[in-house]
């Protein structure tokens, strides 16, 4: 397992595992995204973008959740090698 | 919600919230609590569930990269729609004819019927040429194309492709400050514009609900369809030969949906720059696992419900609106009927953009459902003053082109079907979702400002560059 | 006698309306997007001379209010309180959808869960061992396909036993971290003298720690026997809303 420094969701390259850290989302949405699996300690795949570049989608818990840039710049982790499971 | 309780001091509640609040220390509790769940959740599945392949759970992603690929994504979407219009357009025709032949039948047992028993002319011109002929029209052109449009869209939608829609789409609609879920809204407008209306709950803020509520109507609905498709057969794709003539009526009703979309983005964007001003809201888009529809249920279930549904539909609209016209048409005043007055009432305004005094009433009567929109209009156009039979779509043209129309009016008519005030069940959803009058009215408002500017404009632009 | 009632809760796209359609006999379309069932829907049916009136809640991913839905569901599995929940769980992303399950249990004990779309997760080779999740959980797992109509009898057979009383199922909760425990141990004995055994004491707890405003004032409702007025759908767009 390689760790890096930590990086946004946003940030993050297509097809990468990413290790959540934090979220600054804030409010309804935070909780909403909690909701989802958006939580410290999760793994996600980056999947892919859309076509106008944003949003872009996630696979967490085997589900494909969509997330505008807004939110995703504000969602952290590190890079993993891959999904833990 | 939070009307105080006079009568109340104390509220036990208030103790018990204040005693939370001085053990919790106020420290959120929400992402531990969250994590904590989610732990155990984790802790059950790796107890309970096992992934034999995991390549085998990649198939949706595989699909979602070449759906939402950033070349293909819009191609395939397009060509999606494409398809099932063209399906919709080259599958009703022959149904069509037959439903028609079969109530002209009918329609000739019933006329001796009323011959034998000496049933005075009124009644057989009320029951039979307004009552019967209103519904069997509405049942001819409308029953085919639904019949075949709405199971094929239910196999898209179950199918999982409509989220993919929204996931493609959602920066045009980020850009022109509404929802992302407003692209599936949108979809169901397709089918109707009143269900649709009941749909866009899934929008939560209230802003851009309204955004998606106000814009849902330039999305041409079941109503529309035969207008649209009728109108691009016979003017636009005229001069296509046969082989490609559905083709190339498919795609001037894509033309038609495409400048819909261009429509919707554009009123959303001044709305949430003037009236409706805010910032997008956050969302986050589900996008779930394809799976193979049921093909037989979902084709036989939709089609059973739609065409249940428009038969319903034709009996308690289109039917009276028959009456009406009949009777409009019937009655003379100093040598012309009403109908002809108030035709000729509206045709300097129609006219202007583009129309005839005959194409606006058609519109006004037709408030109640647009199905019968164009029946009615045919209909004011026979001197019979009863509504035609569908016997043939020459037939139609002749008695279009009789009454002076080019490929403009035709045009237009279709601008103004696509542009114009919702339908009257679904000025009812808006209010009884919005509970206000202001913007129930708003959305009748604003389309109808837009359709007479469009029309306006493409009519007298058409004629200072004399091409009609 | 009045029929059971049994209410169906579950993610949003899990298949929840096929299995209320499969249940009931009733026809409400079905799509694969998250969030279709826009209006909560009520049907009948008999199973083995028993009558249940079953209630399908709006698809949520958890209930702790962070919508109009959320509360929706949430309103009614603890103030209906309905005989039995059946909560519908998708196969192939169990992870997620056993969250909603878990927080379901802390609210009743009087729960079934119904794990639909198995057919979908044997197709992606997941093996889900609903025995375990049963041991796990503390009340009766049943896998079903509703679409193929798999389970179903099954399901209702556990549905009939809970309803009467003849199973009462034995939920094992989340233990939260050590901290938030302490908390709830000092609030459970506060709450249950104020609000008695009406209402499940550690989830109130849970609920008060987290400052869930839009309960308390449902629950503030409640007491005052107002009842609690009917969920306003209108469009309020002077709000500048965050969702």
């Amino acid at each position: 397992m390689t760790t890096s420094s930590s990086l946004s969701l946003a940030d993050a390259s297509t097809g990468s595992y990413i290790r959540l850290e934090r979220i600054e989302v804030q409010g309804v949405l935070r909780r909403r995204l909690l909701d989802l699996g958006f939580v410290p300690g999760n793994v996600i795949e980056v999947m892919q973008k859309s076509p106008l570049g944003d949003p872009t989608a996630f696979r967490v818990n085997n589900t494909t959740i969509a997330l505008r840039i807004e939110e995703s710049s504000l969602i952290f982790g590190y890079y993993e090698e891959s999904d833990e499971r | 919600m939070d009307a105080p309780l006079a009568t109340n001091t104390a509220d036990p509640l208030d103790s018990l919230l204040g005693a939370a609040r001085t053990i919790s220390h106020g420290a959120p509790i929400r992402d531990e609590l969250v994590s904590d769940i989610y732990s155990r959740s984790r802790q059950i599945c790796k107890l309970a569930v096992q992934y034999e392949d995991k390549k085998k759970l990649q198939s949706t992603y595989k699909l979602d990269k070449i759906l939402t690929s950033k070349i293909w994504g819009y191609p395939i979407m397009f060509a999606i729609l494409g398809v099932v219009f063209w399906i919709t357009i080259t599958g009703a025709n022959v149904p069509s004819g037959w439903i028609a032949d079969f109530f002209g039948v009918i329609e000739g047992y019933l006329t001796a019927g009323f011959q034998a028993v000496h049933a005075p002319a009124w009644l057989h011109g009320v029951l039979v040429l307004g009552f019967f002929r209103g519904t069997a029209w509405v049942i001819s052109v409308m029953l085919p194309p639904m019949a075949i449009f709405f199971p094929v869209f239910a196999l898209l939608e179950n199918f999982g492709y409509l989220p993919r829609v929204a996931f493609n789409m959602d920066r045009l609609f980020k850009k022109s400050g509404g929802h992302g879920k407003q692209a599936l809204t949108m979809s169901m407008g397709f089918g109707c514009n009143a269900a649709a209306i009941l749909s866009t709950r899934i929008i939560e803020s209230p802003r851009e609900r309204m955004l998606a509520i106000l814009t849902n109507n330039f999305v041409p609905c079941n109503g529309r369809w035969p207008t649209l498709i009728l109108l691009s057969s016979l003017f636009m794709a005229a001069g296509v030969g046969a082989g490609l003539h559905s083709l190339a009526t498919a795609g001037v009703v894509m033309g038609m949906v495409l400048f819909g979309i261009i429509v919707t983005l554009t009123v959303s964007w001044v709305l949430s720059k003037t009236a409706l001003r805010g910032v997008p809201t956050h969302y986050t888009l589900e996008l779930p696992p394809y799976r193979r529809p049921q093909i037989w249920k979902t084709i036989l279930l939709s089609s059973r419900d739609k065409s249940l549904n428009v038969l319903t539909r034709a009996v308690v609209v289109a039917a009276p609106a028959g009456v009406i016209t009949w009777i409009l048409g019937n009655i003379f005043i100093g040598g012309d009927s009403i109908l002809a007055h108030m035709a000729g009432f509206f045709e300097p305004f129609g006219h202007m953009i583009g129309l005839d005094g005959y194409i606006i009433m058609a519109f006004l009567l037709g408030l109640p459902a647009n199905e019968i929109v164009l029946p009615i209009l045919l209909m004011g156009y026979m001197s019979s003053g009863a509504m035609v039979d569908a016997d043939g779509l020459d037939n139609i043209k002749d008695i279009f082109l009789q009454h002076g129309w080019t490929w403009l009016t035709a045009l237009n008519m279709m601008l103004f079907s696509l542009l114009h005030y919702p339908c009257g069940t679904t000025l009812f959803n808006i209010y009884k979702e919005t509970k206000s009058v202001k913007w129930t009215v708003l959305s009748a408002v604003i389309p109808l400002g837009i359709a007479i500017a469009v029309t306006f404009i493409v009519a007298q632009t058409a004629r200072w560059l004399g091409w009609v | 006698m009045r029929p059971y009632t049994v209410a169906l809760a579950g993610n949003p796209n899990t298949g929840k309306s096929t299995l209320f359609n499969t249940l009931t006999g009733l026809r409400q379309h079905t799509g694969n997007w998250a969030g279709k069932t826009v209006v909560s829907a009520e049907g009948e049916f008999i199973h083995e001379d028993t009558a249940f009136r079953m209630i399908d809640l709006p698809g949520t991913y958890s209930l702790y209010s962070n919508s109009a839905d959320e509360e929706v569901a949430r309103d009614y599995i603890i103030f209906e309180q309905p005989d039995v929940t059946i909560v519908v769980l998708d196969a192939t992303s169990l992870e997620r959808n056993l969250n909603l399950a878990l927080q379901v249990l802390e609210m009743t004990s009087r729960v079934v869960v119904c794990i639909n779309l198995m057919d979908e997760a044997k197709k992606l080779g997941i093996r889900v061992d609903t025995d375990q999740i049963e041991r796990q959980l503390g009340v009766p797992v049943v896998a079903v396909s509703a679409r193929n109509k798999t389970g179903i009898d099954t399901l209702l057979d556990k549905v009939a036993e809970i309803a009467s009383g003849s199973h009462v199922p034995k939920p094992v909760p989340v233990i939260y971290n050590d901290d938030i425990e302490k908390k709830i141990a000092q609030l459970e004995p506060l709450i249950r003298q104020t609000l008695g055994d009406r209402f499940p004491a550690r989830w109130v707890a849970l609920r008060l720690l987290d400052e869930d405003e839009s309960l308390i004032s449902s629950l503030r409702a409640k007491l005052h026997e107002q009842p609690a007025t009917e969920q306003k759908e209108e469009i309020r767009y002077g709000r500048t809303a965050c969702h």
